[in-house]
C-alpha cells in the first residue's frame, strides 16, 4: 500500500514508530477483525440523539464538513447525497488507522467503507440507517461519536454532571462563606468583656 | 569516550538529585541553613550535569556516532545538520532527556532567581523538584538509556522518521516541554506550601510568573504543533482531537485556569485551597500526558508501544506523584486558612466562572480521552471517541466562556456591577455583531450561526480593546490625558488585554476558515485548470528532483486570479530512501492571512494526478491568535511586580506602614 497514511498530528511529536509504513495500516482484514454484528432492535433513542447531535453540530462550529481523502471517482453525482455521504464519513472510524475518520484516511478499508456508505445512500437509506448498518457490521467501535447507551452513560453525562456539581459547589461556597465570617453573636463572656472595657 | 562521559554525568546527576531530594528538606525542618543552601547549589549542579549528559548525546548525533544504538536508530549521516541537532529529541529516549533537561533547568532557575524566597520554602520547592528529577532519572537509566552502545558499530544509521525531518521538530517539542514541564514548578510550590502548611498572597505572587511562563510556552508549543501537523500531514486539518493532542491540551486548559485563579489569590487572598489543588492537577495532567504518550496504552499515532516496562514504570511515577500530592492535599489543605470574601458578581466571580468552565472542559476532554481505554479494560468492549464528540461537548462548554471573557476585566474586585459593565460594553458588542455580519456579507454570506461565530471572535477582540479603552477612560477624558493614563497602566493589564485579543483572533480564524473554506478534489491531467476558492489553478506538470536523503516528484501549479498570474506552487511526493517511506509535501500559497493548500493524491490511469486543493481563508488567524496570546504572556511576564519579585515576608510589616508604590488595580 503506498498510502501516505496520515502520519501524525504532531502535538508531542516524538514517535519513532509513528509513520513507519508498517504501523497504521496493517492488515485489511478489518472486517474479520471487528466482526460484531450486534442486533440493534431499539432505534428510537438513537434517532432522537442523532437529531439532537445533528442540531448541536449545525449549531456548532463545523457547519461545512470538509472531506479529505475522498477520491474523485468515489464521489456521487448528486451533490446533496454526496454532502450527506461526507457528513456520515466524518463520523465513521477508519478501523485500521489510528483515530482517523474514513473521510480522512487513505487506507483501502476506509475507501471500501466510503463506497459502501455511498451505495447505501443511493439505495435510499437514511443517514441513521446507514450508520445502523455500519454498526451492525463493524460494531460500535466504528462510530467516532459514541451512541448514548448503558456503557457510554458516564461519558455523556460526565460533562453535564461535572458542570452541575461545580455550580452546586460554588453555590454552597458562596452561601456558606459570608455566614462563616459574618459576625457570630457575641458570647456572654465577650459581652461582659466589652461592657468591662466600655466601663459600664 | 564522550558518550561514556555523558552516561556517567547522568548517573552523577541521579546521585545529586537524590541528595537534593532529601537533605534540604531535612534542613528546612530543622532550620539548618547549611543544609537548605545545599538545595540551591545542588539544583544548579544537577542542571549542569544533565546539560553535560544531553550535550554528549547531541555530540554523538552531530558526528553520527552509529556505535550508539539510539543514534543508529534515529539518524543518518546524510541528514542535514539541523535535523541532527533536533533529531536528538525525535525519539523516546532523547525526548525524555529533553524533558529532564528542562525540568532541571527550571529547578536551577528557581535556585538562581528565588533569592528572595523564604529559605524553607525554597528548600522544599527544590526538594520536590529533585524528587521528580530523581524519578525520571531512574526511568531513563533503567528503561530508556540513550547511551547504550552497539558492537560492532553499523556503518550507516536508519534515518530519522521523515515526518520529523522538519523545522517543526526543532521548535515544537522544546516549546511544548518548556510549558509542560514548567508546570512542575507550580506543582513543587504547591506541595511545598502543603508541607509547610502555610500559604499566602506572597506565595501566589511567587507562583504566578512560573505559571505564566509555562502557560506562554505551552500555548506556543501547541500552536506550533498544530501548524506543523497542518502543513505536514497533507490534508489541511489543524486539530484532530488525537489522544496525544489532548494530552498536551489538558494541561493547557488546567494551566489557563491556574493562571486566573492564582491572580485571584495574589490580589485578594481568596481561592487559596483551590489554587493549590489546581497547581497539583495541572502538573498531574502533564505527567498523565507523558504516561499516555510514552506507554502506548492509547491508540495514538504518537505512541511507542514497544516496551511495557516503560509504561509500568511511568505509571508508578504517576501514581506516586499524583497519589502522593493528592493525599498530602487531603491531609493538609484543611489547615490552610480561607481568604478574602467576594460577591458572586465581581472580578473574582468572573475568574471563578472561568475556572469552573475550564475545569469542566478539562474533565470532559480527560473523560473522552480515557473512556475507550477504561471501558475496554473493564468490559472488553471497544468504542471510539473522536472529533465529533469533542467538537460538540467542548464547543458547547466554550461558548459561555467566550461570551463571558470581555466582561471579566470590566468588573471590579470584591463587588462588581454587571449592569454597569453591560452599559459600557454594549457598544462593543453591537460593533462585534455588525463586524460579523459585514465579514460574512463580504465573503458572500454564510449560515446564520457561523455569522454569530464570527461575531464571537470579534467580540473577543473588541472586548479586549474595550477593556483598555475604559481603563484609560477615553470616552470621558481628554485624549492626551486618557492616553497618559493608559500608558501608566501596569504591563500585566496590557498582557491580559493582548492575550484576550489573541483568543478572539483564534476564534475568528476557526469560524472564518470553516465557514468560507472550500475544498476541491479533482483528477488533473497536465495543462488542466481548476477553479478553487476564486483562483484558477493550472497543473503544469511533474518533475523529478532529489534532496540530500530523499527523492521527490514535484508538481508545478500556476495560480491565477482573473486571468493574471499571481504565483506558482510546488507540491510534491517524497520518498525517503533510508526508510523507503513516502511523504506528501503540500504546496501552500499564503495570501495575507489566507492560504491556498495544494496536495497531491495518487496518480490516475492514463496520466495525471488526483489533486486536492483547499482554500483556507483567514486560517493563519488560528495560529496568529495563539502567537498574540503568547505575546500577551510575555508582556505580562515583564510586569514590574514580577520582575522585581515578590515582597519579602519579613519586610511586609514595615512596608505596609509606608505608602505603597504599587499601581492600584
Amino acid at each position: 500500500m503506498m498510502g501516505r497514511s496520515r502520519k501524525l498530528p504532531l502535538t508531542l511529536a516524538l514517535s519513532p514508530l509513528a509513520g513507519r509504513g508498517d504501523m497504521p495500516q496493517l492488515g485489511l482484514g478489518a472486517c474479520g477483525l471487528f466482526p460484531s454484528p450486534r442486533a440493534r432492535g431499539e432505534g428510537g433513542g438513537s434517532r432522537m440523539r442523532g437529531f439532537v447531535s445533528r442540531l448541536l453540530l449545525i449549531l456548532f462550529i463545523l457547519v461545512p464538513i470538509p472531506a479529505f481523502a475522498v477520491n474523485p471517482d468515489e464521489m456521487l453525482k448528486d451533490p446533496a447525497l454526496e454532502h450527506r455521504a461526507r457528513e456520515i464519513s466524518a463520523q465513521l472510524r477508519c478501523m485500521v488507522c489510528q483515530n482517523q475518520s474514513i473521510d480522512d484516511s487513505n487506507a483501502d478499508l476506509a475507501r471500501d467503507l466510503r463506497v459502501l456508505v455511498r451505495e447505501r445512500l443511493t439505495d435510499g437509506d437514511s443517514d441513521g440507517q446507514v450508520l445502523d448498518y455500519v454498526v451492525s457490521r463493524y460494531g460500535e467501535f466504528a462510530l467516532l461519536n459514541p451512541r448514548f447507551s448503558a456503557k457510554t452513560v458516564i461519558l455523556w453525562v460526565m460533562p453535564i454532571a461535572a458542570l452541575l456539581i461545580g455550580i452546586l459547589a460554588l453555590v454552597i461556597f458562596i452561601r456558606t462563606r459570608p455566614s462563616q465570617r459574618s459576625v457570630a453573636a457575641l458570647s456572654a463572656e465577650e459581652k461582659a468583656r466589652i461592657d468591662d472595657l466600655l466601663g459600664k | 569516550m564522550i558518550v561514556e562521559l555523558g552516561h556517567y554525568a547522568l548517573v552523577l546527576a541521579l546521585a545529586t538529585a537524590l541528595i537534593v531530594s532529601i537533605l534540604p528538606m531535612i534542613g528546612a525542618r530543622r532550620g539548618d541553613v547549611a543544609l537548605m543552601t545545599l538545595g540551591t547549589t545542588g539544583s544548579i549542579a544537577l542542571f549542569l550535569l544533565v546539560a553535560l549528559s544531553f550535550g554528549a548525546l547531541t555530540w554523538a548525533y552531530v558526528v553520527s556516532d552509529f556505535s550508539v544504538n539510539n543514534v543508529w536508530e534515529n539518524s543518518h549521516s546524510m541528514m542535514p545538520l539541523i535535523y541532527k541537532y533536533s533529531g536528538v529529541w525525535g525519539n523516546h529516549e532523547g525526548s525524555m532527556m529533553l524533558w529532564l533537561l528542562i525540568l532541571t533547568l527550571f529547578s536551577a532557575l528557581v535556585a538562581v532567581f528565588g533569592r528572595n524566597l523564604p529559605e524553607t520554602l525554597k528548600a522544599n520547592v527544590l526538594g520536590v523538584q529533585a524528587w521528580i528529577a530523581s524519578a525520571f532519572l531512574f526511568f531513563i537509566l533503567l528503561t530508556s538509556n540513550p547511551f547504550l552502545r552497539l558492537n560492532p558499530a553499523p556503518a550507516e544509521g536508519q534515518d530519522l522518521n521523515p515526518v520529523l525531518q522538519d523545522l517543526g521538530l526543532a521548535v515544537h517539542p522544546p516549546l511544548l516541554y518548556l510549558g509542560y514541564v514548567g508546570f512542575s514548578v507550580c506543582f513543587s510550590f504547591a506541595v511545598a506550601a502543603l508541607i509547610e502548611g502555610r500559604i499566602d498572597a506572597a506565595w501566589a505572587r511567587w507562583v504566578r510568573p512560573w505559571t505564566l511562563a509555562a502557560w506562554t510556552f505551552l500555548t506556543a508549543g501547541i500552536a506550533m504543533g498544530s501548524y506543523w501537523a497542518y502543513y505536514e500531514l497533507g490534508w489541511g486539518g489543524w486539530w484532530f482531537w488525537d489522544p496525544v493532542e489532548n494530552a498536551s491540551f489538558m494541561p493547557w486548559l488546567a494551566g489557563t485556569a491556574l493562571l486566573h485563579s492564582a491572580l485571584v489569590m495574589e490580589k485578594r487572598e481568596a481561592l487559596k485551597i483551590w489554587t493549590v489543588l489546581l497547581a497539583i492537577m495541572t502538573f498531574s495532567l502533564s505527567l498523565l500526558g507523558t504516561f499516555l504518550v510514552r506507554s502506548g496504552v492509547l491508540t495514538s499515532v504518537h505512541s511507542f508501544a514497544t516496551d511495557p516496562t516503560r509504561g509500568i514504570f511511568i505509571l508508578c511515577i504517576l501514581a506516586l506523584f499524583i497519589g502522593g500530592a493528592f493525599s498530602l492535599f487531603a491531609w493538609r489543605a484543611p489547615m490552610l486558612k480561607a481568604g478574602g470574601l467576594f460577591a458572586p458578581i465581581s472580578r473574582e466571580g468572573g475568574l471563578v466562572l472561568n475556572n469552573l468552565i475550564l475545569t469542566v472542559a478539562t474533565a470532559t476532554v480527560l473523560t473522552g480521552t480515557l473512556y475507550p481505554l477504561v471501558l475496554e479494560t473493564l468490559t472488553g468492549e471497544k468504542i471510539s471517541v473522536g472529533a465529533p464528540f469533542f467538537n460538540m461537548t467542548f464547543g458547547l462548554l466554550m461558548l459561555p466562556l467566550l461570551i463571558a471573557v470581555p466582561f471579566g476585566p470590566m468588573l471590579a474586585w470584591k463587588r462588581g456591577d454587571l449592569l454597569g459593565a453591560l452599559q459600557r460594553i454594549y457598544v462593543f458588542a453591537a460593533l462585534a455583531l455588525a463586524a460579523g455580519f459585514v465579514f460574512a456579507y463580504l465573503k458572500g454570506g454564510g449560515p446564520i450561526l457561523s455569522i454569530f461565530g464570527l461575531a464571537l471572535g470579534f467580540w473577543g477582540m473588541f472586548g479586549a480593546i474595550a477593556d483598555l479603552w475604559y481603563r484609560g477612560n477615553f470616552g470621558k477624558l481628554k485624549f492626551s490625558v486618557a492616553f497618559r493614563r493608559l500608558a501608566g497602566l501596569p504591563r500585566s493589564a496590557f498582557g491580559t488585554a493582548i492575550a484576550h485579543f489573541g483568543l478572539g483572533v483564534t476564534v475568528l480564524g476557526i469560524f472564518a476558515a470553516t465557514t468560507f473554506g472550500t475544498e476541491t478534489v479533482v483528477d488533473m491531467k497536465q495543462g488542466a485548470t481548476v477553479n478553487a476558492g476564486g483562483y484558477q489553478v493550472t497543473f503544469d506538470g511533474m518533475k523529478d528532483a532529489a534532496g540530500p536523503n530523499y527523492t521527490e516528484q514535484r508538481a508545478h501549479f500556476t495560480v491565477r486570479e482573473g486571468g493574471a498570474v499571481i504565483s506558482d506552487v510546488w507540491s510534491s511526493k517524497r520518498l525517503y530512501t533510508a526508510r523507503r517511506m513516502p511523504t506528501t509535501e503540500a504546496g501552500i500559497l499564503t495570501m495575507a492571512l489566507s492560504q491556498l493548500y495544494v496536495s497531491l493524491g495518487d496518480p490516475i490511469d492514463g496520466g495525471g494526478m488526483v489533486v486536492r486543493i483547499w482554500w483556507k481563508p483567514f486560517i493563519l488567524c488560528i495560529w496568529g491568535g495563539a502567537l498574540v496570546m503568547m505575546f500577551g504572556g510575555f508582556v505580562s511576564l515583564s510586569d514590574r511586580r514580577l520582575r522585581v519579585g515578590a515582597p519579602n515576608r519579613k519586610a511586609k510589616a514595615v512596608k505596609a506602614a509606608k505608602p505603597v508604590m504599587e499601581p492600584a488595580e
